[in-house]
């Protein structure tokens, strides 16, 4: 049984436009233990996918299942199932962290056994270093620390599946790391994770499979490996001054004075120095790389069609 | 941040009947936790209010209304203002919770969750009724030393204060999911809430009224709360306490009709 199953999924907005078409038949299924990245430009529509997973918002076409239950049919089945952290840093400002932690634990009918349920929260607190946190209100914290009771928040009910919508965006470096050591460890006790991300390294590190939206359509869906590997392998980078040529400009990534060209094989890295040679061009810093996921994600945005 | 020695590989899956239950439960615990931690504002504050409307009203009216033949008009206010309070209060309780967790975006952390639309119906209302009760009780405590008072029919008092709570608590719901701004809550508020609750007897006897007025506060289900309330205190009101048990019964089935409706389809909250 799939962790996760999306089957044609669909969602159609009504805007003074008209229809939007956030998503367009997406299907895939993340098996149990999987450390699953989704990737995608800002609207390609992963956030609309994990919000109609997480049952935030209804897919107009279309099954999402988790482990076997229907998010809509059989929705509670499914929510606890699944522990969420929100990209948003929401929180409420009425209680204490340990008080925001019972209470959503309490949701999932896991209170029952309130010493087993206290001890397991301790054991989050301790491990994402809110120990000393445990009785400040939410207001208080810093934002780090609130993404890290989000994070808590989603174990709370200690489901084994864990989807993470953006969790690192505009956190320190300190706690990104932190947060990638706990989620990788929980993913090799054997939780399933599923992750969307900005930060393309991360996918690259930690995600064994991916899937990558444009415009709300699957346009890529395969191992991570596989995905470097099948395509452009080599990477031409180097820092120049000087405009580049119209020709080179179009199918480069420019940050500041560093260049980053594609190249499929040794004869394109040959005509891209005559280009440049031709321009009068002289490139710093010349060094010729493996690809990585960004210029994988690059190639497949743009040359997917929209 | 360290790593735990040992991470939960299976989840204790429990019971769904059990597991809902204790939901539910901790949803209304949440939800009077919420207004009891404010309860400067939640509850003193309206207990406050109604204490200087009975001591205005009453100052000013006293030696000039007599109601139901022999009741002082003190005495006749406050009931009326106790009952005010518990119905403005448990519309506050429910409508100012949902609004603020839409608007904070922190909705979310019961969006997720496996509580049905009951679950959300039974802890709002239920924390409405609460804090419409507790309000209620601290009005009555603090005005009742203002005139000579006793219960005549305590279970009257009890029934209407309850399902005029619950009805208050519904529309709270309805208004809180409607809403998208919090002036859009305040707007329901005081050009519905406020007039009905102010134009339903409880600083006058409906049956002073002249006749068009009269017939129209008779279409004002607010009337037949106050007036059953006040019927349980005074065992005389301005219609029978059964005939208003039935008004106040329909509207509320109404109300819990819609609110569970609306919850079902997640309107406003599930996209």
């Amino acid at each position: 049984m799939h962790a996760i199953s999306f089957q044609h999924v669909g969602k159609t907005y009504s805007s003074a436009r008209g229809a939007v078409h956030a998503l367009d038949d997406v299907s895939f299924d993340i098996e149990p233990g999987e450390f699953f990245g989704l990737l995608g430009p800002n609207g390609a529509g992963k956030t609309t996918l994990i919000s109609i997973l997480a049952g935030l918002a209804r897919a107009t076409r279309g099954q999402v299942k988790v482990h076997g239950h229907d998010v809509v049919g059989d929705f509670a089945a499914a929510r606890r199932q699944l522990g969420i952290v929100p990209q948003e840093l929401v929180f409420d400002p009425f209680f204490s962290v340990r008080e925001a932690l019972q209470i959503q634990s309490g949701y999932f009918g896991v209170r029952a056994d309130k010493r087993a349920n206290d001890a397991w929260i301790d054991e989050l607190l301790a491990h994402l270093g809110l120990a000393d946190k445990a009785d400040a209100n939410m207001r208080q914290l810093s934002g780090g620390m609130k993404r890290r009771v989000l994070v808590a928040q989603a174990l709370v009910h200690r489901p084994p599946v864990i989807v993470l919508d953006e969790p690192t965006a505009g956190v320190d470096v300190e706690l990104r790391q932190t947060l990638w050591q706990f989620v990788a460890r929980l993913n090799k006790e054997g939780h399933t994770v599923l992750l969307t991300t900005h930060y393309l390294e991360e996918a690259e590190a930690l995600c064994g499979r991916l899937a990558m939206l444009k415009q709300g359509r699957v346009v890529a869906l395969d191992r991570t490996s596989a995905l470097l590997a099948g395509t452009a392998s080599t990477m031409l980078r180097f820092k120049m001054d000087a405009p580049l040529p119209a020709s080179l400009a179009a199918q480069s990534r420019v940050t500041g004075r560093i260049v980053q060209v594609t190249a499929h094989d040794a004869s394109e890295v040959e005509a891209i120095l005559g280009t440049l040679r031709q321009a009068g061009c002289t490139p710093e810093d010349l060094e010729i790389g493996r690809a990585d996921l960004e210029d994988v994600f690059l190639e497949i945005m743009q040359g997917a069609p929209a | 941040m360290t790593l735990p020695a040992e991470l939960p590989r299976v989840r204790r899956e429990p019971a769904p009947i059990g597991a809902a239950l204790s939901g539910t439960r901790t949803l209304l615990y949440k939800e009077v936790l919420r207004f009891w931690k404010v309860s400067f504002q939640t509850v003193a504050a309206p207990v406050l209010t109604a204490i200087l409307y009975l001591l205005i009203f009453g100052h000013v009216l006293e030696d000039h209304v007599k109601v139901y033949g022999a009741v002082s008009y003190t005495s006749f206010l406050i009931p009326g203002l106790v009952m005010m309070s518990v119905l403005q209060n448990a519309f506050a309780n429910s409508s100012s919770s949902l609004i603020q967790s839409k608007i904070t975006g922190n909705l979310v952390f019961l969006l997720v969750t496996p509580l049905s639309h009951w679950a959300w119906f039974v802890a709002y209302v239920g924390a409405s009724v609460v804090r419409g009760v507790v309000v209620g009780a601290g009005v009555f405590v603090v005005t009742v030393w203002f005139a000579p008072f006793g219960v005549a029919q305590p279970l009257w008092v009890l029934v209407f204060a309850v399902m005029g709570a619950a009805m208050m608590g519904a529309l709270g719901l309805i208004a809180g999911l409607w809403a998208e701004k919090f002036d859009q809550i305040a707007a329901f508020q005081n050009f519905i809430i406020m007039p009905m609750t102010f134009l339903s007897g409880v600083f006058y006897s409906v049956g002073s009224l002249p006749p068009f007025w009269k017939a129209l506060s008779h279409l004002n289900p607010f009337f037949y709360m106050i007036d059953g309330f006040r019927h349980g205190f005074f065992g005389v009101s301005d219609v029978s306490p059964w005939a208003g048990l039935l008004v106040v019964g329909a509207s509320l089935l109404i109300a819990c009709g819609l609110c569970l409706h609306l919850l079902k389809i997640g309107y406003k909250i599930r996209h």
